[in-house]
């Protein structure tokens, strides 16, 4: 059994302490100025690659991180390697160009993983932007792979892929043999730091740029983004003296 | 990154890792930053090499291990690393967003 070649797709995405702010056209959320870092779940998927390599059960032949977006998706690659990726490669999408949806990127990925030969994607199970959560289904859909969706613990041995996922009131786990799609849930492990010096050591790894047309893929946008608002803010509530005052507030609400 | 050569070089390379580190502080890099300062500071009368080495020695344990060790300077706290710190913050954010319904 000749050994992993896993893919993980990695996002740029706002980071997840900003509070995003729309912006006056209600288009789109404001992204110019805001602090990005890697989208949270991908984080997960890069550390378990890591770690499956780590854990030697199955050898890892390689570790490719991928990236689709602007220019600086590169530091995203950058960090994924300083993590422990091999080595990256980014398809340059421009910033006014329209962005890339679930099912483009999808299609992307199918390319990469046959171009590549990989035999095990592992993407996060959603990304913290826009929360479509399509990606990782839809290409094991194109590519006709077994899937494994919110791993929270994943186990390979001879080839065979052993995924336990948690689902409303216990967990669930599925079997399926390589080649395999994997998107990662929240407790999967506990992503390490990309420290200064790893990341200075990561910038030595080698990083492919391409284009989308260098894939020659039909990425128009089949979505359109009527309008974006911001979530009603918070009613603040009201004290009350005493319980009767409480009954009584409540049963003028409706809630009792 | 070549490895600084003289003491006064060691000092000041680990005193900017640290505040590499500190940039996403949970309580702010205000605070994180005076408190460095401060812990490094109150060193700066030492004038033996050994006692400088082994302060150089003590912040990289700090960076590897708790930043609160090294302004407390109390065994019990070591094992809150400061890395940890950062991933239980993220953890517990997107938890209260995504996995909480």
């Amino acid at each position: 059994m000749s050994g992993l070649r896993i893919l993980v797709p990695v996002k740029r995405v706002i980071d997840y302490a900003v509070k995003p702010r729309v912006n006056r056209a209600q288009t789109a959320v404001e992204t110019t100025g805001v602090k990005h870092s890697m989208n949270p779940f991908d984080e997960l998927s890069i550390e378990e690659a890591v770690r499956l390599r780590e854990r030697k059960t199955q050898p890892v032949e390689e570790i490719l991180a991928f990236t689709a977006g602007p220019i600086k998706s590169q530091d995203m690659l950058r960090t994924a390697m300083a993590i422990g990726a091999d080595r990256g490669i980014h398809v340059f999408v421009d910033d006014k160009s329209p962005e890339l949806e679930p099912l483009g990127v999808a299609k992307l990925l199918k390319k990469v993983v046959e171009e590549n030969k990989n035999n095990l994607v592992i993407l996060g199970k959603q990304s913290i932007d826009d929360d479509a959560g399509q990606t990782g289904q839809m290409l094991a859909g194109l590519l006709n792979w077994p899937q494994a969706t919110q791993a929270s613990k994943v186990e390979i041995k001879n080839g065979s892929v052993e995924v336990t996922k948690e689902v409303d009131g216990g967990v669930e786990t599925v079997r399926a043999k390589l080649p395999m799609v994997i998107t990662t849930d929240l407790r999967l492990n506990e992503p390490r730091f990309a420290t200064l010096p790893n990341i200075m050591r990561a910038k030595k790894k080698p990083l492919e740029k391409k284009t989308l047309k260098d894939y020659g893929l039909d990425v128009e946008p089949r979505l359109k983004t009527l309008k974006v608002t911001e979530p009603p803010p918070r009613k603040g509530g009201v004290k009350v003296e005493d319980v009767d005052g409480m009954i009584g507030k409540l049963k003028e609400l409706g809630a009792l | 990154m070549a490895a600084p050569t003289t003491l006064r070089h060691q000092v000041i390379h680990i005193y900017k890792e640290l505040l590499f580190l500190g940039r996403e502080y949970p309580q702010g890099f205000d605070y994180y930053r005076k408190r460095l300062h401060k812990a490094f500071a109150s060193q700066q009368h030492l004038t033996d090499e050994d006692q400088i080495r082994k302060g150089i020695a003590r912040a990289e344990f700090v960076k590897k291990g708790s930043p609160r060790s090294q302004f407390h300077t109390s065994p019990k706290l070591m094992s809150s690393e400061i890395e940890a710190l950062y991933y239980l913050k993220r953890y517990r954010t997107l938890r209260q967003r995504y996995d909480k319904t």
